[in-house]
């Protein structure tokens, strides 16, 4: 049910992360650090590997004084959190009705056979990470896929291959 | 003090009292079943949606009547509102329909259910329930796990009502169970391996509405209806040492909290009693403890005289 | 040409700084509040103005803001609601984007108005890169003394801070967004007590739409008589719409409420017509929540008059032959697409997004999305189709939050109109993997 594969032993934010912790938690009233989890949870996920272990999910707790179970509670609600080790490169590809209807469901495919995986399937090189999301918010430029924060859109076989390349470039 | 009517029966009640606690305070058929509610706890309720009621009238100043069927439980009476629960077919249709959905990925195993024969959605289902299944599909399964020497947790059966996390809330600061996962992938776990170390931790089986949290001191010792209930009470530092033993001949099977008729306990009790005091010495016999649950358990005869008993049966 | 309001200086190059925006007369709505007008003025204004809540349920703005609790001593909150993830819907992210200064600008104005000094942008967390858009032109802000204390030396403080979801549709109800705000999982409150009352950390707060909080910009700047002129009826102000689907021209566009959804679908100006010369099979206007029409009831009521793009007349008919105003999200199906495998599509976005809460939601959407997929891989049965509807009349009206009557009313509208295309798939389990239906028939009129 869940991974207790570790990230590092000793875990801790950059230093300049912290400093942003901090500012964020003082956007909160005194007592509610608690509302900076969300934002945290997305600086760890970035920092440790792209997933929130239970050892980064814990360190998370110190850092705001909650109990373990708050941030398992939470990190599992939101879909963006991966709380399994992904690849290098998560892709998060929308597979919604609009997106649907120009086509989302063949450049879907055409991922799938040039990675060779399934949504939730990691390549066996540890590059990719392929998931299916939900509505991204940008259905007028669909087929679209999100990469880091960045969205990619108007997606054709020519773009989607152009951009696994150069992501595979980035990180080999 | 507000006035409210329910199924064509009038009370008087305190101001903010709920539509289902002004119709506990009736009694009889018109209480709207509850399978979240948990009236000993803060936090509780309008999850389950088992006890939707429509309101024809809101109250004497806006007597228009509420679009939507509302959650009785959190909902507070007005003066001159107007309730219908059996005497709604709207609520009847609908209560159905929820029980329809508790049940599609229920395994429905009351056969080795431990909870069986004093199960809040076994009831449901009798009284509410179609006879046959229309979900087709494959049941949702989880692994049983334990959560500490004493509990296990039986996911598969949970439905959900969140009250063994808002008992664990309310009784300690470190809750170390939640609610993990979103929609029906929702479960109730630890997440990493953990036990509820809390001194009052067992209320959580008393509390669960069905066989997801059962007491390892007694799984599949006995099914219930063998059990003679007694209320009993021992000299206890931690809870008020007021429990019901369930007995077979001289032997104490398992021990719980003293449940009403809403299947609420009257007191949370400890874990040495609950777990570690199945020695009949510790405790003080009362007498037989009289179920008012309108359930399997509640058809046992055994506090009536022989007599009485034949005359039932004849 | 529709007025433009909110997109009006949207091509302005370098909008999205601070020193653009200003001198393109930003600010001066904050300038005129904060000198001459009380909070109640600015209430006023607003509830003159006839705006409603352009989130999707429509509610008037001003009325809204005037069931705010105002108990002594206790802080209030504005609440920004920038998790726009109705699919479909992608208009907020446009404004934001390119014009941050407007939000942050009505945002001062809703605050004042409302006499909350901290106030919060909750935004969806697949947009961090707005986030920061957003930190950026808030810092600039600042720094031009347009946020802080006493904010040019009127005696109003006001903080203002943008965090982020991350991915939970459900995040967008109000409730839910609060809890989401507070650090806990999205799961919605019951209500009572409104947010209006007990919200944000039990302070009564007020929810609003980046959409609605812009518009009140304008609304000061010329009034909310002006405002009203706009639109027709009930329908004040413009409207964006984001389009979608197989049109030939996608994009957000903004119009004056009221505009013929014929002129909006077909005219160069807007969506430019079906894409490819294709004909129109359907067209779900407000996000992906509200029912669909078929081809016939797009452009015209069933009672053969010209449907408008305004909360009332994409209403009319009710949910028998009419639909929702809703987001904005407008999706347009040509003749290929094929409805079952979209309301499928569709409840399967529902099921995923349900938070889990209630009983009706958590199972039924979950049993809808199975049930569809039977249907739409040519293994469902004839009785199937009254299942469906029997179960999405279960969960509506009977859930914590609207995410039910959101997961009920597309499979209802489908089934209501395309039932012969549901009972095509069954009849025909083979074809209907290789082919899609076509357009549906026009119901002859009860004579």
């Amino acid at each position: 049910m869940h991974n207790m594969e570790t990230t590092e032993s000793n875990i801790q934010f950059k230093p300049e992360t912290l400093k942003e912790i901090d500012r964020i938690i003082k956007q909160f009233p005194e007592g509610k650090q608690k509302s900076a989890i969300l934002r945290i949870l997305h600086m760890a996920q970035e920092e440790f590997g792209n997933w929130l272990s239970v050892d980064v999910m814990d360190y998370v707790s110190r850092l705001l004084h909650i109990q373990p179970i708050e941030v398992y509670e939470v990190a599992s609600f939101y879909s963006m959190y991966n709380l399994n080790p992904v690849g290098k490169v998560v892709i998060e590809f929308c597979h919604t009705g609009p997106c649907c209807l120009v086509g989302a469901e063949k450049i879907l495919k055409h991922i799938e056979t040039t990675l060779n995986i399934k949504p939730g399937e990691t390549t066996s090189d540890g590059m990719f990470t392929l998931k299916a999301a939900e509505c991204l918010g940008a259905c007028g430029y669909g087929p679209m896929l999100q990469i880091g924060e960045t969205f990619y859109e108007n997606l054709t076989e020519e773009k989607v291959d152009n951009l696994l390349l150069t992501f595979r470039t980035m990180h080999s | 003090m507000p006035k409210v009517t329910i199924d064509g029966h009038t009370i008087e009640v305190a101001e903010g009292t709920t539509i289902l606690n002004a119709a506990r305070q009736i009694g009889g058929d018109l209480v709207p079943p509850a399978m979240c509610y948990y009236s000993k706890l803060d936090i509780s309720g309008g999850k389950c949606r088992t006890c939707l009621v429509e309101v024809t009238k809101g109250s004497e100043k806006d007597p228009r009547p509420m679009p939507k069927l509302v959650a009785s439980c959190s909902t507070p009476v007005m003066d001159g509102m107007e309730v219908g629960n059996k005497t709604s077919a709207k609520v009847m249709d609908a209560r159905k329909g929820v029980v329809e959905f508790l049940l599609i990925n229920h395994p429905l195993d009351c056969p080795i259910c431990d909870q069986a024969g004093e199960c809040d959605l076994q009831n449901l289902a009798f009284e509410h329930g179609a006879s046959g299944s229309r979900y087709e599909e494959e049941k949702r399964t989880f692994e049983k796990i334990d959560i500490g020497p004493n509990i296990q947790l039986h996911m598969t059966r949970c439905i959900l009502c969140y009250r063994c996390v808002n008992t664990v809330d309310q009784i300690t600061d470190d809750r170390v169970h939640g609610v993990l996962n979103r929609g029906d992938h929702s479960e109730i776990g630890t997440y990493i391996q953990n036990s509820i170390e809390n001194e009052f931790s067992g209320n959580v089986i008393d509390v669960c509405p069905v066989g997801a949290l059962t007491d390892k001191t007694f799984r599949f010792k006995s099914r219930v209806w063998f059990l003679n209930p007694m209320n009993a009470h021992c000299k206890c530092d931690k809870c008020s040492g007021e429990a019901v033993v369930w007995m077979f001949g001289d032997e104490i099977y398992r021990v719980t909290g003293r449940k009403d008729q809403y299947g609420e306990v009257k007191d949370f009790i400890c874990n040495t009693c609950r777990f570690d005091s199945k020695d009949l010495g510790k405790w003080t016999i009362e007498g037989p403890r009289h179920i008012e649950r309108d359930s399997v358990i509640g058809q046992g005869h055994y506090e009536l005289k022989p007599a009485d008993n034949v005359k039932e049966i004849g | 040409m529709g007025r433009k309001i909110l997109l009006e200086k949207i091509n302005v190059e370098g909008i999205n700084t601070y020193d653009v925006y200003r001198k393109e007369g930003g600010y001066e709505a904050v300038e005129k509040a904060l000198k001459k007008m009380t909070p109640d003025e600015v209430v006023e204004e607003v509830k003159k103005s006839g705006l409603r809540g352009r989130g999707g349920a429509g509610f008037p703005a001003g009325m809204k803001w005037s069931f705010i609790a105002k108990p002594e001593g206790v802080p209030r909150y504005l609440l920004c609601n920038a998790d726009e993830s109705e699919p479909g819907t992608f208009k907020d992210r446009y404004l934001m984007e390119k014009n941050p200064h407007l939000l942050i600008e009505g945002m001062i104005l809703s605050s004042y108005a409302l006499g909350c000094n901290t106030s919060y942008i909750y935004i969806r967390g697949e947009f961090m890169w707005i986030l920061r858009i957003l930190e950026k032109a808030i810092a600039e802000a600042y720094s031009n003394g347009w946020l802080g204390k006493n904010i040019k030396g009127s005696g109003f403080n006001l903080d203002l801070y943008v965090t982020p979801g991350a991915g939970a549709y459900i995040c967008g109800e109000e409730t839910a967004l609060i809890e989401s705000l507070e650090g806990k999982r999205g799961n919605p409150r019951m209500k009572p007590p409104f947010p209006a009352v007990k919200g944000l950390w039990q302070c009564p707060s007020v929810v609003n739409n980046v959409e609605t909080l812009a518009s009140v910009v304008s609304i000061i700047n010329n009034g909310g008589d002006e405002y009203a002129k706009i639109g027709i009826g009930r329908s004040t102000g413009t409207k964006l719409i984001s389009a979608c689907g197989n049109i030939t021209k996608p994009g957000v566009y903004e119009i004056e409420l009221g505009l013929s959804v014929e002129e909006f679908l077909y005219s160069d100006e807007y969506c430019g017509g079906i894409k490819g010369g294709k004909r129109l099979k359907a067209c779900v206007p407000g996000g992906s929540s509200v029912p669909i029409l078929p081809h016939y009831l797009v452009t015209k009521t069933a009672a053969g008059e010209q449907r408008l793009m305004s909360y009332e007349s994409l209403a009319d008919g009710g949910f028998a032959t009419g639909s929702m105003l809703g987001s904005g999200g407008f999706i347009v199906f040509d003749e290929d697409q094929c409805i079952v495998r979209n309301t499928w599509n569709f409840t399967r976005f529902y099921h995923h997004e349900s938070c889990g809460q209630c009983s009706p939601c958590r199972e039924g959407t979950g049993w809808m999305e199975k049930v569809l997929h039977r249907i739409e891989n040519g293994h469902g049965h004839m009785h199937d189709i009254d299942l469906l509807w029997d179960v999405q009349r279960k969960i509506e009206g009977n859930t914590i939050c609207p995410l039910g009557d959101a997961a009920a009313w597309p499979v209802a509208a489908a089934i209501r109109h395309f039932r012969e295309e549901f009972e095509w798939h069954i009849n025909e389990p083979i074809k209907c993997l290789e082919k899609n239906y076509g357009l549906v028939k026009e119901p002859e009129l009860a004579v």
